[in-house]
């Protein structure tokens, strides 16, 4: 598994637009830079994200090869409901992580 | 003897040097403009065949960057994010790293405010375009020039 850090407030009043900033350890390897032995290191990338509130879908993006190692994503959405938010990351070898974080809307 | 050689053919040494030098001058300019036009389809590939126009994109970026290997980059949009008008997609778009695509986001009347923020990769000193969706089928970008005087690994 790899480390994640995801900042996300624990409350929140009805209405109020919340920032969600999520980074996660990852190499992101391009695929076209050589390694030491001058031969190119595979491409190992997460090609995915997205995030669900309560199950529904409120950002998603594609990840390529330009994207910063550990990549970092900041994003908003609207407090609607007491629940949890999951962030899932998707990527090259089947790599594939989720983490959730609960939010208690007033 | 070399200049009787140049006269008896009908070529003077000059037009030769000149069209020489014009050559290479093309081979120099060919990557730039190529990879140039490969943003463009890029985009116009992402827009579906849709107009771009310039405007209501804020894109923050540092116009001298230290380190391409982590560049911050932050894009707004002037939306309402209301249900009936509001933005469904941002995407970040190239012109010199190895493939024209930086990221894309879909978003929608459930983030509040378009603002996506992000850290790129940037090889070397070039144009970057950021593009965004709208509901009503519109396309807006806003294009940054940056310098960039330590480029990220990429080759």
């Amino acid at each position: 598994m790899a480390r994640t850090l995801i900042t996300a407030p624990a409350s929140a009043k009805r209405g109020d637009v919340i920032e969600l900033r999520t980074l996660i350890a990852h190499p992101m390897e391009t695929g076209f830079r050589p390694g030491a032995d001058g031969l190119l290191l595979p491409r190992n990338l997460v090609t995915r994200f997205s995030c669900r509130y309560n199950g529904e879908l409120v950002f998603s993006a594609e990840l390529f090869a330009a994207v910063a190692a550990n990549p970092y994503l900041a994003f908003t959405t609207v407090a609607t409901e007491s629940g949890s938010l999951s962030f899932s990351w998707e990527g090259d070898h089947g790599f594939a992580q989720t983490e959730t974080v609960t939010l208690t809307v007033t | 003897m070399a200049r009787d050689a140049a006269m008896k053919t009908g070529l003077p040494r000059r037009a030769l040097l000149q069209w020489g030098g014009a050559g290479l001058l093309a081979l120099q300019l060919r990557p730039a403009r190529a990879t140039a036009f490969e943003m463009q389809s890029a985009i116009a590939n992402y827009a579906g065949g849709a107009p771009v126009k310039p405007g209501k994109v804020t894109f923050d970026i540092p116009p001298l960057v230290e380190n391409g290997n982590g560049v911050p980059v932050a894009v707004r949009v002037d939306s309402p994010m209301t249900a009936a008008d509001h933005v469904t997609g941002i995407a970040i778009f190239n012109e010199r790293n190895p493939q024209r695509d930086v990221v894309r986001f879909s978003l929608g009347p459930r983030a509040g405010r378009a603002q996506v923020s992000t850290r790129i990769r940037l090889a070397t000193s070039q144009q970057l375009v950021a593009v965004a969706r709208l509901s009503d089928g519109t396309y807006w970008s806003h294009s940054v020039d940056v310098l960039v005087t330590l480029a990220a690994c990429l080759e």
